[in-house]
């Protein structure tokens, strides 16, 4: 547990959950960033204010960079695991209808059936495959 | 006004990926990777989010309509059929194999990363395939 990071964490689930339901409050939108994103690319209606909300998710970590001083992060290589694993996170999610935040946070939250059964069966089947690969 | 909402809540999203380090693969997989080091932090990410999320979503939606919109726009769906089922199953393979879910790569496309750009180009890819080829 020596990397346990509860105050970062608490933080930034609560901006996310706010930022979730504001949405939902504001707009009466589920806050999806999968659905969201894919729509935005695939969809004619509703263009404009995904198209926002993805402007939104692309500007967090400026946000942040500029308020917290010594913010920065890592991202992967490049490799065939990218590659296989962005594959199969989009067409999960398409045929999923969701994500972490779609189902993990805001159908959690409403006690949509579908959004648990969803949640933890990628939970467990994220945990299976991190932990045999690692 | 719906698109500074929009832009708004993105950015409040966004910003807390990026603070609680969830933008950070290594931090999710250390989540997920059950073992002795294993980094309980992302329940409690999770967890934050849920009761903020969760509370004001009961308290809110007895309400006729939001504030700046006609109606809510709440899925329909109740059944837990086969694209639901198989397509988590998939969508946590890819997360548990790299550390990203759709959230966190897209807020790091500013890295300019190839790895990053690399998985969001797959992952739209995989969002063509998937309204393609429903199953």
């Amino acid at each position: 547990m020596e990397h346990f990071t509860p105050f970062t964490a608490l933080v930034g689930g609560s901006l996310i959950g706010l930022g979730a339901l504001l949405l939902f409050i504001f707009s009466g939108r589920i806050a999806g960033i999968s659905g969201i994103a894919s729509s935005a690319l695939f969809s004619q209606e509703g263009r404009s204010w995904r198209l926002a909300f993805i402007a939104g998710i692309i500007a967090g970590p400026l946000l942040v960079g500029a308020i917290v001083s010594d913010f920065s992060y890592s991202t992967p290589q490049l490799s065939w695991q990218v590659i296989v694993a962005g594959l199969l996170v989009g067409i999960g999610t398409g045929w999923g209808s969701g994500c972490t935040s779609g189902h993990g946070i805001c159908g959690v939250s409403r006690l949509s059936p579908r959004s648990i059964t969803a949640t933890v069966l990628f939970m467990l089947s994220g945990m299976l495959i991190a932990t045999l690969l690692r | 006004m719906p698109i500074i909402i929009a832009f708004v809540a993105g950015l409040l999203m966004s910003a807390g990926i990026a603070y609680s380090q969830m933008i950070v693969p290594e931090k999710v997989l250390g989540f997920l990777t059950l073992n002795a080091n294993w980094d309980p932090s992302l329940i409690l990410v999770m967890a934050s989010a849920l009761a903020v999320y969760s509370t004001g979503y009961w308290l809110f939606a007895k309400k006729d309509k939001p504030l700046f919109a006609g109606q809510f726009h709440l899925p329909g769906k109740k059944e837990l059929d086969k694209p639901l089922l198989l397509g988590s199953l998939l969508f946590g393979a890819g997360w548990g194999l790299v550390g990203y879910c759709p959230g966190p790569a897209l807020a790091a496309i500013s890295s300019g990363s190839s790895g990053t750009l690399a998985f969001i180009a797959c992952m739209l890819l995989g969002w063509f395939i998937s309204r393609k080829l429903p199953i």
